[in-house]
Protein backbone atom coordinates (compact mmCIF):
# COMPACT_ATOMS: atom_id res chain seq x y z
CA UNK A 1 0.00 0.00 0.00
CA UNK A 2 1.85 3.19 -1.06
CA UNK A 3 -0.83 5.56 -0.86
CA UNK A 4 -3.18 6.22 1.58
CA UNK A 5 -7.28 6.77 1.05
CA UNK A 6 -7.24 9.66 3.37
CA UNK A 7 -4.39 11.67 1.59
CA UNK A 8 -5.93 10.69 -1.49
CA UNK A 9 -9.43 12.03 -1.57
CA UNK A 10 -8.14 15.24 -2.64
CA UNK A 11 -7.52 13.71 -5.78
CA UNK A 12 -10.40 11.34 -5.59
CA UNK A 13 -13.01 14.59 -5.26
CA UNK A 14 -10.94 16.42 -8.23
CA UNK A 15 -11.33 13.27 -10.22
CA UNK A 16 -14.71 13.30 -9.43
CA UNK A 17 -15.18 17.05 -10.03
CA UNK A 18 -13.40 16.08 -13.47
CA UNK A 19 -16.01 13.71 -14.40
CA UNK A 20 -18.96 15.47 -13.42
CA UNK A 21 -17.55 18.01 -15.37
CA UNK A 22 -16.56 16.06 -18.59
CA UNK A 23 -19.98 14.41 -18.80
CA UNK A 24 -21.96 17.63 -18.01
CA UNK A 25 -20.40 19.35 -20.66
CA UNK A 26 -20.39 16.72 -23.21
CA UNK A 27 -24.08 16.40 -22.79
CA UNK A 28 -25.10 19.69 -22.93
CA UNK A 29 -23.50 19.96 -26.40
CA UNK A 30 -24.34 16.33 -27.47
CA UNK A 31 -27.84 17.22 -27.23
CA UNK A 32 -27.23 20.85 -28.50
CA UNK A 33 -26.38 19.06 -31.73
CA UNK A 34 -28.19 15.22 -31.20
CA UNK A 35 -31.61 17.15 -30.53
CA UNK A 36 -32.10 18.73 -33.56
CA UNK A 37 -30.39 15.90 -35.73
CA UNK A 38 -32.86 13.64 -34.14
CA UNK A 39 -35.72 15.64 -34.80
CA UNK A 40 -34.32 16.52 -38.71
CA UNK A 41 -33.98 12.49 -39.17
CA UNK A 42 -37.79 12.04 -38.23
CA UNK A 43 -39.14 14.76 -39.92
CA UNK A 44 -37.50 14.51 -43.39
CA UNK A 45 -37.92 10.83 -43.78
CA UNK A 46 -40.16 8.87 -45.71
CA UNK A 47 -43.43 10.13 -45.06
CA UNK A 48 -42.45 12.55 -42.70
CA UNK A 49 -43.41 15.54 -41.66
CA UNK A 50 -41.14 17.49 -44.84
CA UNK A 51 -39.64 14.70 -46.23
CA UNK A 52 -36.59 15.11 -48.17
CA UNK A 53 -35.03 11.48 -49.33
CA UNK A 54 -31.74 13.44 -49.72
CA UNK A 55 -31.40 15.24 -46.72
CA UNK A 56 -32.32 12.29 -44.93
CA UNK A 57 -30.53 9.95 -46.19
CA UNK A 58 -26.74 12.39 -45.78
CA UNK A 59 -27.96 12.42 -41.94
CA UNK A 60 -28.40 8.95 -41.90
CA UNK A 61 -25.28 7.85 -42.86
CA UNK A 62 -23.59 10.20 -41.30
CA UNK A 63 -24.74 9.14 -38.17
CA UNK A 64 -23.81 5.84 -38.64
CA UNK A 65 -20.26 6.50 -39.27
CA UNK A 66 -19.93 7.97 -36.01
CA UNK A 67 -22.20 5.52 -34.23
CA UNK A 68 -19.67 2.25 -35.97
CA UNK A 69 -16.31 3.80 -34.68
CA UNK A 70 -15.73 2.80 -31.25
CA UNK A 71 -15.01 5.37 -28.72
CA UNK A 72 -11.62 4.49 -27.77
CA UNK A 73 -10.51 4.81 -32.03
CA UNK A 74 -12.70 7.88 -31.92
CA UNK A 75 -10.47 9.47 -29.63
CA UNK A 76 -7.78 8.72 -31.07
CA UNK A 77 -8.86 9.30 -34.87
CA UNK A 78 -10.21 13.00 -34.23
CA UNK A 79 -6.90 14.44 -32.40
CA UNK A 80 -5.98 16.70 -34.67
CA UNK A 81 -10.06 18.12 -34.67
CA UNK A 82 -9.55 18.43 -30.79
CA UNK A 83 -6.56 20.14 -31.07
CA UNK A 84 -8.11 22.72 -33.65
CA UNK A 85 -11.27 22.99 -31.70
CA UNK A 86 -9.62 23.57 -28.02
CA UNK A 87 -6.22 24.13 -28.66
CA UNK A 88 -4.48 21.32 -26.99
CA UNK A 89 -5.14 17.39 -27.18
CA UNK A 90 -5.04 16.59 -23.92
CA UNK A 91 -6.68 17.32 -20.27
CA UNK A 92 -10.46 17.65 -19.40
CA UNK A 93 -11.13 20.14 -22.21
CA UNK A 94 -9.85 17.97 -24.92
CA UNK A 95 -11.85 14.69 -23.89
CA UNK A 96 -15.02 16.62 -24.38
CA UNK A 97 -14.58 16.80 -28.04
CA UNK A 98 -14.12 12.92 -28.37
CA UNK A 99 -17.12 12.57 -26.48
CA UNK A 100 -19.84 15.15 -27.54
CA UNK A 101 -18.62 13.32 -31.48
CA UNK A 102 -19.25 9.79 -29.66
CA UNK A 103 -22.65 10.98 -27.99
CA UNK A 104 -24.51 13.78 -30.41
CA UNK A 105 -25.03 10.91 -32.75
CA UNK A 106 -25.93 8.59 -30.00
CA UNK A 107 -28.83 11.31 -29.15
CA UNK A 108 -30.37 11.66 -32.02
CA UNK A 109 -31.13 8.14 -32.67
CA UNK A 110 -32.32 7.97 -29.22
CA UNK A 111 -34.24 11.37 -30.17
CA UNK A 112 -35.30 9.88 -33.43
CA UNK A 113 -36.63 6.59 -31.65
CA UNK A 114 -38.85 8.86 -29.35
CA UNK A 115 -40.14 10.87 -31.83
CA UNK A 116 -40.90 8.08 -33.96
CA UNK A 117 -43.27 6.40 -31.23
CA UNK A 118 -45.42 9.36 -31.11
CA UNK A 119 -49.08 8.49 -32.28
CA UNK A 120 -49.11 9.59 -35.92
CA UNK A 121 -52.61 9.84 -35.69
CA UNK A 122 -51.84 12.99 -33.06
CA UNK A 123 -49.68 14.55 -35.81
CA UNK A 124 -52.41 13.87 -38.41
CA UNK A 125 -54.78 15.52 -35.81
CA UNK A 126 -52.80 18.70 -35.38
CA UNK A 127 -52.47 18.90 -39.28
CA UNK A 128 -56.45 18.49 -39.77
CA UNK A 129 -56.74 21.70 -36.99
CA UNK A 130 -54.38 24.00 -39.73
CA UNK A 131 -51.01 23.36 -37.10
CA UNK A 132 -47.90 24.54 -38.87
CA UNK A 133 -45.50 21.80 -39.27
CA UNK A 134 -43.02 24.08 -36.69
CA UNK A 135 -46.01 24.24 -34.31
CA UNK A 136 -46.08 20.27 -35.06
CA UNK A 137 -42.74 20.03 -34.11
CA UNK A 138 -42.44 21.92 -31.25
CA UNK A 139 -46.32 21.34 -29.61
CA UNK A 140 -47.00 17.98 -30.14
CA UNK A 141 -44.27 15.66 -31.15
CA UNK A 142 -41.48 16.91 -28.49
CA UNK A 143 -44.07 17.73 -25.48
CA UNK A 144 -45.24 14.29 -26.66
CA UNK A 145 -42.29 12.52 -26.44
CA UNK A 146 -40.89 14.07 -23.73
CA UNK A 147 -40.73 11.50 -21.23
CA UNK A 148 -39.25 9.06 -23.19
CA UNK A 149 -36.85 11.30 -24.71
CA UNK A 150 -35.74 11.97 -21.00
CA UNK A 151 -35.12 8.14 -20.35
CA UNK A 152 -33.37 8.02 -23.65
CA UNK A 153 -30.95 10.87 -22.25
CA UNK A 154 -30.73 9.13 -19.51
CA UNK A 155 -28.92 5.98 -21.22
CA UNK A 156 -27.04 8.74 -22.81
CA UNK A 157 -25.90 10.27 -19.86
CA UNK A 158 -24.93 6.67 -18.24
CA UNK A 159 -22.98 6.27 -21.29
CA UNK A 160 -20.86 9.09 -21.45
CA UNK A 161 -19.96 8.48 -17.57
CA UNK A 162 -18.56 4.82 -19.43
CA UNK A 163 -16.92 6.58 -21.85
CA UNK A 164 -15.73 9.82 -19.85
CA UNK A 165 -14.09 6.92 -18.44
CA UNK A 166 -11.63 6.36 -21.42
CA UNK A 167 -10.46 9.79 -22.10
CA UNK A 168 -8.40 8.87 -19.05
CA UNK A 169 -6.08 7.86 -22.46
CA UNK A 170 -6.11 11.17 -23.56
CA UNK A 171 -4.95 12.81 -20.20
CA UNK A 172 -8.86 13.70 -19.63
CA UNK A 173 -8.88 13.31 -16.16
CA UNK A 174 -12.13 12.14 -14.14
CA UNK A 175 -12.83 8.79 -11.89
CA UNK A 176 -12.14 6.39 -15.11
CA UNK A 177 -8.39 8.03 -15.29
CA UNK A 178 -7.65 7.61 -11.30
CA UNK A 179 -8.79 4.19 -11.64
CA UNK A 180 -6.89 3.35 -14.62
CA UNK A 181 -3.77 5.41 -13.32
CA UNK A 182 -3.69 4.03 -9.52
CA UNK A 183 -5.98 1.22 -9.40
CA UNK A 184 -4.89 -0.67 -12.37
CA UNK A 185 -1.22 0.49 -13.03
CA UNK A 186 -0.49 0.79 -9.70
CA UNK A 187 -2.65 -2.02 -8.06
CA UNK A 188 -3.73 0.23 -5.28
CA UNK A 189 -6.84 -1.70 -5.21
CA UNK A 190 -8.47 0.76 -2.15
CA UNK A 191 -8.58 3.30 -4.44
CA UNK A 192 -9.73 1.38 -7.55
CA UNK A 193 -13.09 0.51 -5.54
CA UNK A 194 -13.44 3.33 -4.24
CA UNK A 195 -13.67 4.76 -7.37
CA UNK A 196 -15.83 2.10 -8.93
CA UNK A 197 -18.36 2.32 -6.10
CA UNK A 198 -18.34 6.43 -6.97
CA UNK A 199 -19.18 5.48 -10.62
CA UNK A 200 -21.83 3.03 -9.30
CA UNK A 201 -23.32 6.14 -7.21
CA UNK A 202 -23.33 8.59 -9.89
CA UNK A 203 -25.49 5.81 -12.57
CA UNK A 204 -27.48 5.35 -9.61
CA UNK A 205 -28.12 8.77 -9.34
CA UNK A 206 -28.02 9.88 -12.76
CA UNK A 207 -30.97 6.96 -12.98
CA UNK A 208 -32.91 8.02 -10.36
CA UNK A 209 -33.15 11.46 -11.68
CA UNK A 210 -33.89 10.38 -14.85
CA UNK A 211 -36.74 8.09 -13.87
CA UNK A 212 -38.03 10.59 -11.66
CA UNK A 213 -37.80 13.35 -14.20
CA UNK A 214 -39.51 10.94 -17.42
CA UNK A 215 -42.75 10.40 -15.39
CA UNK A 216 -43.14 13.88 -14.19
CA UNK A 217 -42.79 14.56 -17.95
CA UNK A 218 -45.33 12.04 -18.95
CA UNK A 219 -48.12 14.94 -17.81
CA UNK A 220 -47.76 18.78 -18.85
CA UNK B 1 -70.95 23.08 -49.14
CA UNK B 2 -69.02 20.26 -49.93
CA UNK B 3 -68.71 18.74 -53.55
CA UNK B 4 -66.54 15.87 -55.31
CA UNK B 5 -66.32 16.21 -58.73
CA UNK B 6 -64.79 13.17 -60.29
CA UNK B 7 -61.94 12.92 -57.65
CA UNK B 8 -59.26 9.93 -58.00
CA UNK B 9 -56.67 9.47 -55.91
CA UNK B 10 -54.12 7.14 -56.56
CA UNK B 11 -51.16 5.58 -54.36
CA UNK B 12 -48.12 4.14 -56.07
CA UNK B 13 -46.64 0.90 -54.25
CA UNK B 14 -43.53 -0.73 -55.21
CA UNK B 15 -44.32 0.42 -59.29
CA UNK B 16 -48.08 -0.32 -58.98
CA UNK B 17 -50.72 2.42 -58.88
CA UNK B 18 -53.81 1.79 -56.64
CA UNK B 19 -56.36 3.88 -57.10
CA UNK B 20 -58.16 4.13 -53.49
CA UNK B 21 -60.70 6.74 -54.52
CA UNK B 22 -62.08 6.17 -58.18
CA UNK B 23 -63.72 9.18 -59.90
CA UNK B 24 -65.93 10.19 -57.15
CA UNK B 25 -69.10 12.20 -57.59
CA UNK B 26 -70.48 13.90 -54.43
CA UNK B 27 -72.32 16.69 -53.39
CA UNK B 28 -72.68 17.32 -49.23
CA UNK B 29 -75.49 19.77 -48.61
CA UNK B 30 -75.19 22.39 -45.67
CA UNK B 31 -76.58 21.41 -42.33
CA UNK B 32 -77.36 17.68 -43.22
CA UNK B 33 -75.46 14.71 -41.41
CA UNK B 34 -74.13 12.87 -44.64
CA UNK B 35 -72.53 9.24 -44.47
CA UNK B 36 -70.09 7.31 -46.42
CA UNK B 37 -70.48 3.27 -45.68
CA UNK B 38 -67.69 0.69 -46.90
CA UNK B 39 -66.59 -2.30 -45.90
CA UNK B 40 -62.21 -1.85 -44.91
CA UNK B 41 -60.07 -0.71 -47.98
CA UNK B 42 -63.04 0.57 -49.77
CA UNK B 43 -61.49 3.92 -49.97
CA UNK B 44 -63.68 5.74 -47.44
CA UNK B 45 -60.73 7.01 -45.18
CA UNK B 46 -59.20 8.29 -48.00
CA UNK B 47 -62.34 10.08 -48.94
CA UNK B 48 -62.74 11.94 -45.68
CA UNK B 49 -58.97 12.96 -45.81
CA UNK B 50 -59.47 14.85 -49.31
CA UNK B 51 -61.98 16.73 -48.02
CA UNK B 52 -59.41 19.16 -45.36
CA UNK B 53 -56.59 18.02 -47.87
CA UNK B 54 -54.41 15.80 -45.41
CA UNK B 55 -54.64 14.14 -49.25
CA UNK B 56 -54.37 15.59 -52.15
CA UNK B 57 -56.22 14.23 -55.03
CA UNK B 58 -54.62 12.68 -58.02
CA UNK B 59 -57.44 14.25 -60.45
CA UNK B 60 -60.56 15.83 -59.91
CA UNK B 61 -61.69 18.66 -57.22
CA UNK B 62 -62.94 18.44 -54.25
CA UNK B 63 -64.80 22.29 -53.39
CA UNK B 64 -66.06 23.39 -50.23
CA UNK B 65 -68.15 26.43 -50.79
CA UNK B 66 -67.42 26.87 -53.90
CA UNK B 67 -63.57 27.03 -53.94
CA UNK B 68 -60.88 24.37 -55.16
CA UNK B 69 -59.36 22.86 -52.43
CA UNK B 70 -56.39 22.17 -54.60
CA UNK B 71 -55.64 25.59 -55.37
CA UNK B 72 -55.27 27.50 -52.27
CA UNK B 73 -52.07 28.62 -50.76
CA UNK B 74 -50.96 26.32 -47.72
CA UNK B 75 -51.06 29.36 -45.34
CA UNK B 76 -54.80 29.66 -47.03
CA UNK B 77 -55.37 25.71 -46.34
CA UNK B 78 -54.60 25.72 -42.56
CA UNK B 79 -57.09 28.77 -41.87
CA UNK B 80 -59.46 26.67 -44.44
CA UNK B 81 -58.85 23.63 -41.85
CA UNK B 82 -60.02 25.92 -38.95
CA UNK B 83 -63.14 25.33 -40.04
CA UNK B 84 -63.33 21.87 -40.67
CA UNK B 85 -63.56 20.23 -37.35
CA UNK B 86 -62.09 16.42 -37.58
CA UNK B 87 -62.50 13.28 -35.08
CA UNK B 88 -60.76 9.80 -35.12
CA UNK B 89 -61.54 6.03 -34.82
CA UNK B 90 -58.70 6.15 -31.78
CA UNK B 91 -59.34 9.64 -30.41
CA UNK B 92 -55.81 10.87 -30.97
CA UNK B 93 -55.23 13.11 -28.05
CA UNK B 94 -52.68 14.38 -26.58
CA UNK B 95 -52.05 12.36 -23.80
CA UNK B 96 -49.65 14.59 -21.70
CA UNK B 97 -52.44 17.05 -21.97
CA UNK B 98 -55.41 17.57 -19.73
CA UNK B 99 -58.99 17.17 -21.27
CA UNK B 100 -59.12 21.41 -21.02
CA UNK B 101 -55.47 21.49 -22.48
CA UNK B 102 -56.71 19.24 -25.06
CA UNK B 103 -59.60 21.37 -26.53
CA UNK B 104 -57.61 24.70 -26.09
CA UNK B 105 -55.17 23.19 -28.22
CA UNK B 106 -56.73 24.02 -31.57
CA UNK B 107 -57.25 27.79 -30.10
CA UNK B 108 -53.77 27.99 -29.18
CA UNK B 109 -52.37 26.99 -32.40
CA UNK B 110 -54.95 29.62 -33.86
CA UNK B 111 -53.14 32.34 -31.50
CA UNK B 112 -56.41 32.99 -29.36
CA UNK B 113 -55.81 35.14 -26.28
CA UNK B 114 -55.92 33.45 -23.06
CA UNK B 115 -59.03 34.62 -22.09
CA UNK B 116 -60.91 33.87 -24.94
CA UNK B 117 -59.53 30.25 -24.87
CA UNK B 118 -60.48 29.97 -21.43
CA UNK B 119 -64.41 30.87 -22.36
CA UNK B 120 -64.54 29.00 -25.34
CA UNK B 121 -63.42 25.35 -23.82
CA UNK B 122 -65.55 25.90 -21.02
CA UNK B 123 -68.75 26.39 -22.73
CA UNK B 124 -67.98 23.30 -25.35
CA UNK B 125 -67.06 21.49 -22.85
CA UNK B 126 -70.24 22.09 -20.80
CA UNK B 127 -72.03 21.26 -24.22
CA UNK B 128 -70.47 17.54 -24.43
CA UNK B 129 -70.99 17.12 -20.79
CA UNK B 130 -67.51 16.56 -19.87
CA UNK B 131 -67.14 20.17 -17.37
CA UNK B 132 -66.31 18.09 -14.06
CA UNK B 133 -63.19 16.10 -16.33
CA UNK B 134 -61.43 19.33 -17.14
CA UNK B 135 -58.49 18.67 -15.72
CA UNK B 136 -58.42 14.91 -16.45
CA UNK B 137 -55.75 13.28 -18.62
CA UNK B 138 -57.12 11.08 -21.36
CA UNK B 139 -55.54 8.19 -19.72
CA UNK B 140 -57.74 8.68 -17.13
CA UNK B 141 -61.31 8.63 -19.67
CA UNK B 142 -63.34 5.99 -21.11
CA UNK B 143 -63.84 5.48 -24.72
CA UNK B 144 -66.42 7.74 -24.73
CA UNK B 145 -65.24 10.40 -22.80
CA UNK B 146 -62.11 10.37 -24.75
CA UNK B 147 -64.33 10.81 -28.04
CA UNK B 148 -66.38 13.63 -26.18
CA UNK B 149 -63.40 15.34 -25.51
CA UNK B 150 -62.62 14.72 -29.36
CA UNK B 151 -65.72 16.36 -30.15
CA UNK B 152 -64.96 19.25 -28.04
CA UNK B 153 -62.02 19.87 -29.16
CA UNK B 154 -63.00 19.74 -33.35
CA UNK B 155 -65.58 22.33 -32.18
CA UNK B 156 -63.47 24.22 -29.87
CA UNK B 157 -62.92 26.88 -33.45
CA UNK B 158 -66.68 26.85 -34.62
CA UNK B 159 -66.15 24.78 -37.82
CA UNK B 160 -68.39 24.99 -40.35
CA UNK B 161 -68.02 21.20 -40.96
CA UNK B 162 -67.17 18.67 -38.96
CA UNK B 163 -65.68 15.33 -40.40
CA UNK B 164 -66.19 11.88 -38.54
CA UNK B 165 -63.65 9.01 -39.50
CA UNK B 166 -65.11 5.90 -37.92
CA UNK B 167 -65.47 8.12 -35.01
CA UNK B 168 -67.92 5.34 -32.88
CA UNK B 169 -65.94 2.26 -34.04
CA UNK B 170 -63.75 1.77 -31.29
CA UNK B 171 -67.17 2.22 -28.97
CA UNK B 172 -69.63 -0.56 -27.52
CA UNK B 173 -72.85 0.05 -28.92
CA UNK B 174 -74.44 1.85 -25.65
CA UNK B 175 -71.16 4.65 -25.72
CA UNK B 176 -72.19 4.82 -29.83
CA UNK B 177 -75.71 5.90 -29.31
CA UNK B 178 -74.80 8.37 -27.25
CA UNK B 179 -71.91 9.72 -29.06
CA UNK B 180 -74.24 9.96 -31.96
CA UNK B 181 -76.82 11.92 -30.11
CA UNK B 182 -74.33 14.34 -29.33
CA UNK B 183 -73.19 14.05 -33.07
CA UNK B 184 -76.78 14.38 -33.81
CA UNK B 185 -77.19 17.46 -31.36
CA UNK B 186 -73.80 19.30 -32.88
CA UNK B 187 -75.55 19.80 -36.17
CA UNK B 188 -78.74 20.73 -34.50
CA UNK B 189 -77.60 23.64 -32.32
CA UNK B 190 -74.74 24.98 -34.14
CA UNK B 191 -76.02 23.79 -37.74
CA UNK B 192 -72.59 21.89 -38.65
CA UNK B 193 -72.80 19.82 -42.24
CA UNK B 194 -71.57 17.12 -40.69
CA UNK B 195 -69.78 14.17 -43.12
CA UNK B 196 -69.43 10.84 -41.25
CA UNK B 197 -67.22 7.25 -42.55
CA UNK B 198 -68.13 4.40 -41.16
CA UNK B 199 -68.69 0.83 -42.02
CA UNK B 200 -71.81 0.12 -39.15
CA UNK B 201 -74.87 0.44 -41.12
CA UNK B 202 -76.49 1.20 -37.73
CA UNK B 203 -74.85 4.81 -37.48
CA UNK B 204 -76.12 5.09 -40.77
CA UNK B 205 -79.23 4.39 -39.91
CA UNK B 206 -79.42 6.29 -36.19
CA UNK B 207 -78.98 9.94 -37.72
CA UNK B 208 -77.81 10.67 -41.46
CA UNK B 209 -79.67 11.71 -43.90
CA UNK B 210 -78.04 10.63 -46.95
CA UNK B 211 -75.46 8.15 -47.92
CA UNK B 212 -73.38 6.97 -50.35
CA UNK B 213 -72.07 3.02 -50.83
CA UNK B 214 -68.39 3.04 -51.43
CA UNK B 215 -66.72 -0.35 -53.08
CA UNK B 216 -63.11 -0.67 -54.48
CA UNK B 217 -62.81 3.47 -54.63
CA UNK B 218 -65.79 3.81 -56.29
CA UNK B 219 -69.59 5.11 -54.94
CA UNK B 220 -71.58 2.36 -56.05
CA UNK B 221 -75.25 3.70 -54.92
CA UNK B 222 -76.26 7.12 -53.11
CA UNK B 223 -79.44 8.54 -52.58
CA UNK B 224 -81.33 9.29 -48.67
CA UNK B 225 -81.41 6.79 -46.07
CA UNK B 226 -84.83 5.64 -46.75
CA UNK B 227 -84.20 4.61 -50.52
CA UNK B 228 -81.19 3.23 -50.16
CA UNK B 229 -82.97 0.96 -47.12
CA UNK B 230 -86.61 0.14 -48.81
CA UNK B 231 -85.19 -0.41 -52.14
CA UNK B 232 -80.99 -1.31 -51.88
CA UNK B 233 -79.82 -2.04 -55.73
CA UNK B 234 -76.37 -2.66 -55.16
CA UNK B 235 -75.61 -6.16 -53.73
CA UNK B 236 -72.99 -4.56 -51.48
CA UNK B 237 -75.92 -1.94 -50.43
CA UNK B 238 -78.00 -4.88 -49.77
CA UNK B 239 -75.35 -6.57 -47.63
CA UNK B 240 -75.24 -3.15 -44.99
CA UNK B 241 -78.96 -3.11 -45.11
CA UNK B 242 -79.43 -6.62 -44.22
CA UNK B 243 -77.04 -6.08 -41.21
CA UNK B 244 -79.34 -4.04 -39.63
CA UNK B 245 -82.60 -5.22 -41.26
CA UNK B 246 -82.63 -8.60 -40.63
CA UNK B 247 -84.97 -9.37 -43.74
CA UNK B 248 -83.76 -13.09 -43.89
CA UNK B 249 -86.67 -14.99 -43.70
CA UNK B 250 -85.52 -18.20 -41.63
CA UNK B 251 -85.39 -21.63 -43.18
CA UNK B 252 -88.61 -23.13 -41.32
CA UNK B 253 -90.68 -20.65 -43.53
CA UNK B 254 -89.22 -21.12 -46.99
CA UNK B 255 -89.70 -24.63 -46.85
CA UNK B 256 -93.20 -23.94 -46.93
CA UNK B 257 -93.30 -21.71 -49.45
CA UNK B 258 -94.75 -23.51 -52.17
CA UNK B 259 -97.50 -24.88 -50.69
CA UNK B 260 -98.86 -21.37 -48.85
CA UNK B 261 -99.65 -18.35 -50.26
CA UNK B 262 -96.59 -16.22 -48.13
CA UNK B 263 -95.48 -12.89 -49.18
CA UNK B 264 -93.35 -10.29 -48.13
CA UNK B 265 -94.88 -6.66 -47.06
CA UNK B 266 -92.70 -3.71 -47.02
CA UNK B 267 -93.41 -0.64 -45.23
CA UNK B 268 -92.14 2.80 -46.67
CA UNK B 269 -92.74 6.53 -46.13
CA UNK B 270 -95.26 6.28 -43.43
CA UNK B 271 -97.53 3.10 -44.26
CA UNK B 272 -96.64 1.51 -41.44
CA UNK B 273 -99.00 3.51 -39.23
CA UNK B 274 -102.00 2.11 -41.70
CA UNK B 275 -103.11 -0.62 -40.51
CA UNK B 276 -103.20 -2.49 -43.68
CA UNK B 277 -103.44 -5.67 -42.79
CA UNK B 278 -106.18 -5.37 -40.27
CA UNK B 279 -108.02 -3.26 -42.87
CA UNK B 280 -107.83 -6.79 -45.31
CA UNK B 281 -108.66 -8.74 -42.94
CA UNK B 282 -111.80 -7.20 -42.30
CA UNK B 283 -112.98 -6.13 -45.93
CA UNK B 284 -112.09 -9.94 -47.27
CA UNK B 285 -113.21 -13.10 -46.51
CA UNK B 286 -109.42 -14.37 -45.88
CA UNK B 287 -107.19 -15.12 -42.80
CA UNK B 288 -103.78 -12.92 -42.24
CA UNK B 289 -100.88 -14.71 -40.46
CA UNK B 290 -97.76 -12.65 -39.69
CA UNK B 291 -95.17 -15.10 -39.62
CA UNK B 292 -91.94 -12.50 -38.74
CA UNK B 293 -90.94 -9.80 -39.21
CA UNK B 294 -89.20 -6.39 -38.40
CA UNK B 295 -90.65 -2.82 -38.31
CA UNK B 296 -88.14 0.00 -37.24
CA UNK B 297 -87.94 3.49 -38.04
CA UNK B 298 -85.86 5.82 -40.00
CA UNK B 299 -85.60 9.72 -40.07
CA UNK B 300 -88.42 9.63 -37.49
CA UNK B 301 -90.75 7.09 -39.56
CA UNK B 302 -91.69 3.40 -39.38
CA UNK B 303 -90.50 1.56 -41.90
CA UNK B 304 -89.75 -2.44 -41.77
CA UNK B 305 -90.93 -5.46 -43.58
CA UNK B 306 -93.36 -8.11 -42.55
CA UNK B 307 -93.72 -11.81 -43.76
CA UNK B 308 -97.13 -12.73 -43.85
CA UNK B 309 -99.32 -15.67 -44.92
CA UNK B 310 -102.80 -15.30 -46.39
CA UNK B 311 -105.39 -18.41 -45.41
CA UNK B 312 -108.81 -18.61 -47.79
CA UNK B 313 -110.32 -18.59 -51.10
CA UNK B 314 -107.68 -18.23 -54.35
CA UNK B 315 -109.91 -15.52 -56.03
CA UNK B 316 -110.24 -13.75 -52.36
CA UNK B 317 -106.59 -13.21 -52.07
CA UNK B 318 -105.79 -12.17 -55.33
CA UNK B 319 -108.37 -9.49 -54.50
CA UNK B 320 -106.55 -8.86 -51.42
CA UNK B 321 -103.37 -8.62 -52.83
CA UNK B 322 -104.52 -5.86 -54.93
CA UNK B 323 -105.69 -3.96 -52.75
CA UNK B 324 -102.67 -3.99 -50.46
CA UNK B 325 -100.77 -3.03 -53.64
CA UNK B 326 -102.35 0.29 -53.79
CA UNK B 327 -101.10 1.01 -50.04
CA UNK B 328 -97.42 -1.13 -49.48
CA UNK B 329 -95.04 -3.37 -51.58
CA UNK B 330 -96.06 -6.55 -52.21
CA UNK B 331 -94.01 -9.43 -53.17
CA UNK B 332 -94.87 -13.02 -53.14
CA UNK B 333 -91.58 -15.07 -51.30
CA UNK B 334 -89.68 -17.35 -53.82
CA UNK B 335 -88.62 -20.18 -52.20
CA UNK B 336 -84.39 -18.32 -52.96
CA UNK B 337 -86.05 -16.24 -49.82
CA UNK B 338 -86.02 -13.45 -52.13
Amino acid sequence: MDVNIIEMWPRIAEATNETLLMVFISLALACLIGIPLGIALVVTREGGLIENGPVFNVLNVIVNIFRSVPFIILLVAILPVTRFIVGTSIGTAAAVVPLVFFSAPFVARLVESSLLEVNTGVVEAAQAMGATNWQIIYRVLIPEALSSITLNLTIATIGLVGASAMAGFVGGGGLGDLAIAYGYQRFETDIMIVTVVLLVVLVQFVQMIGNFLSKKLRRL
Amino acid sequence: MIRFDQVTKSFDHEGTSFKAVNQVDLEVQKGEIFGVIGFSGAGKSTLVRLVNQLERPSSGKVLIDGQDMSQVSSGKLRSIRRGIGMIFQHFNLLETKTVFHNVAFPLTLAGAPKRKVKERVNEILEFVGLSDRANHYPDQLSGGQKQRVGIARALATSPSILLCDEATSALDPETTKSILNLLKKVRDEYNITILIITHEMNVIKEICDRVAVMEDGKVVEAGSIFNLFSQPKHPTTQKFVQTVMNDEIPKSILDQVETRYIYRVTFTDGSASQPVLSNVAKQFDLEVNVLYGQITELQDSPFGNLIVEFQGDDDEIQRALEYIKQQVIIQEVKSDGR
